[in-house]
């Protein structure tokens, strides 16, 4: 550094600090101390009242013949097999929508975004009662169009994708961000790609998708996350369709509904945790949950780098 | 606004072919607000359809009726008169108003350090906060209830709102961003007039980045509003504490016959959350975008 007296260098650096202060302590207090204790407590038997006994790696051994894992675990990453990649093309396809619009953009855009702002429990409460297989606005219209309609949220088979319907409605917050990187596609880059004689499709599939990559990731990556994460639609749709409360004591008979189809890793770890108290073993999943997310992430940033710049700049 | 699909201009044209280009670009023009039209159409339809059923009887509301018989707006008072919704809506406002303040009071400093000033380990700190948004709530989940028990907070609110006030790291990240677009000729002309970090903070940034700042409380806000794991988890044994989310959610299961009293309880809670965008709106679409999108 430069020949500053000290003073002023230590002022600075004071000033700095009381800056980061509640970042810091935050960082240390909500995400370090959480993850080290998570990872501690999955190597014991714990039930919040009594002191964690160790036990190794046996919360480890029993996820590998846990039934309810194995079924939690197929249904988050079928939600992600499938969830993620139609949540980002429905979303890049709106924006894209948007920007061809000259007239009342900015009124579609609200039209677009208002149902993200729905809370997950009222948006699921609809979805269920529009969707009911009986006695449904959407089967009615599908019978009078000489349609079978299916049985939505009381099938295994439909559950799931009545599920991603229902994210599809909400996908107006990922739309706006879209919308903001297909608008700093520099005007010049279209332009040339006209004169070179390319059509829409080219100019969309050679300018377009390569300009917004580092958007695309970003999806990518938070996508991925918020469906590992995938917890209130999942418990509400399940206890809905099935007609029991939610909260209560009566939580994890609904959870899964119809036959363990909607039963996502955290509505197991939940139902581990905090039904059962067996947290030892429920660290243990959460600390699996973390790696999984952790180590998908690095992936998709590893694989990001070989094409283009990051994200963040 | 460019748009991608017109044709190209190109250097010698007939009259015809010049004619042709025009029609062939109204029917791209007509093609395109029609499906923009049918999307708006499908998007809305779940909205407008639960305002009506909330609007019919109870018996009605059991079939699969478009269009209400009788209209009964009194259902809107019936659930207020069937469930505790004004306490629910109070727990929901302090929990959302007070969380709001608080990530805003942690995160803006946190994010203009990030942004402005130099410092040794800024990057490595900057990566550090993207790893808190990638980390699963779940996984930190039991050793803070613990925390919150050892402390006897659960069945309240207050383990949600108490770590609002060390920072978020996605407020952090978006105000970061944000803050970085304000040229530093104003900061150092403000320091020139002897103004400290804290006072340039106050006096210059905040009112420059105050479209930044709505979109990142606004976030929040809704984040609060629409939060049901958060509230489930900690307020579950008391419903005293109880927010709209899990109200909606429960009660569901206690009236369950009643639709439209449980729609109009549905539409009751999106409301304000709708009028609070509609005020907010043009702040916050530029926050999102970062660069202000022109509708």
């Amino acid at each position: 550094m430069s020949a500053r007296p000290l003073a002023i260098r230590i002022r600075r650096h004071a000033t700095t600090l009381s800056f980061l202060a509640p970042a810091l302590i935050g960082i240390v207090v909500f995400f370090g101390y959480p993850l080290v204790s998570a990872v501690y407590f999955s190597f014991t038997k714990f039930d919040l009242l009594s002191t964690p006994q160790w036990v190794g790696l046996a919360n480890y051994r029993r996820m590998a013949d846990d039934p309810f894992l194995l079924q939690s675990v197929r249904n988050t990453l079928w939600m992600v097999a499938v969830f993620v990649p139609v949540r980002i093309v429905s979303a890049i396809g709106l924006a894209v929508l948007l920007t061809q619009l000259k007239r009342g953009a900015g009124f579609f855009r609200t039209i677009f975004f208002l149902p993200s702002l729905a809370p997950p429990v009222a948006a699921t409460i609809a979805f269920v009662y529009l969707l009911k297989p009986g006695t449904g606005p959407v089967n009615t219209a599908l019978a009078h169009l000489g349609i079978d309609g299916p049985l939505w949220f009381s099938s295994p088979e439909w559950a799931k994708p009545s599920l991603v319907l229902l994210g599809l409605w909400g996908i107006g917050d990922l739309m706006v961000i879209f919308l903001a990187g297909v608008l700093g596609v520099p005007t010049s880059l279209y332009e040339a790609a006209a004169l070179d004689g390319a059509n829409a499709w080219h100019r969309f599939r050679y300018v377009t998708l390569p300009t917004i990559r580092p958007v695309i990731l970003f999806a990518a990556v938070t996508g991925v996350i918020y469906t590992l994460q995938y917890f209130d639609q999942a418990a509400v749709a399940g206890s809905i369709a099935s007609g029991q409360a939610t909260t209560g004591g009566g939580i994890s008979q609904s959870f899964g509904f119809p036959e363990g189809s909607t039963f996502t890793y955290p509505l197991w770890l939940y139902t581990v945790g905090f039904r059962y108290h067996a947290l030892g073993y429920a660290n243990a999943l959460a600390v699996a949950l973390f790696a999984v997310a952790f180590a998908v992430t690095v992936i998709l940033l590893r694989r990001a780098k070989a094409f283009s710049g990051e994200e963040t700049s | 606004m460019t748009a991608v699909l017109e044709t190209p201009p190109t250097v010698v044209q007939s009259p015809s072919a010049a004619r042709r280009a025009r029609r062939q670009n109204r029917l791209a023009w007509i093609g395109r607000h029609s499906i923009a039209i049918a999307l708006a159409v499908m998007f809305l339809t779940p909205v407008v359809y639960l305002v009506l059923i909330s609007l019919m009887t109870s018996e009605q509301a059991l079939t699969s009726d478009y269009w209400p018989n009788s209209w009964h707006p009194e259902n809107y008072v019936r659930v207020f008169e069937v469930t505790p919704l004004p306490r629910y809506l109070l727990n929901t406002m302090l929990y959302a108003l007070t969380a709001t303040a608080f990530m805003l009071l942690s995160s803006v400093p946190a994010a203009y350090a990030l942004a402005k000033l130099r410092f040794r380990g800024r990057n490595l700190l900057f990566l550090v906060i993207i790893c808190v948004m990638m980390l699963p709530p779940q996984v930190v989940t039991v050793p803070l209830y613990l925390m919150w028990a050892r402390n006897g907070l659960t069945g309240s609110l207050w383990p949600l709102v108490i770590p609002t006030l060390f920072g978020d790291a996605f407020a952090i990240f978006l105000l970061r961003q944000f803050l970085l677009t304000i040229p530093q000729e104003y900061l150092d002309a403000a320091k020139v007039d002897g103004c400290g970090e804290w006072r340039t903070l106050i006096r210059v940034v905040l009112p420059m980045a105050r479209p930044g700042i709505a979109a990142a409380g606004l976030f929040q806000f809704f984040y609060c509003w629409n939060d049901y794991y958060g509230p489930l988890l900690y307020t579950s044994e008391n419903e005293q504490a109880w927010t709209l989310s899990l109200g909606l959610a429960s009660f569901h299961s206690v009236h369950h016959v009643d639709w439209n009293l449980v729609i109009a309880a549905t539409v009751l809670t999106m409301a304000p959350i709708i009028v609070v965008f509609f005020f907010a709106q043009r702040a916050f679409v530029q926050g999102v975008t970062l660069t202000g999108v022109k509708g």
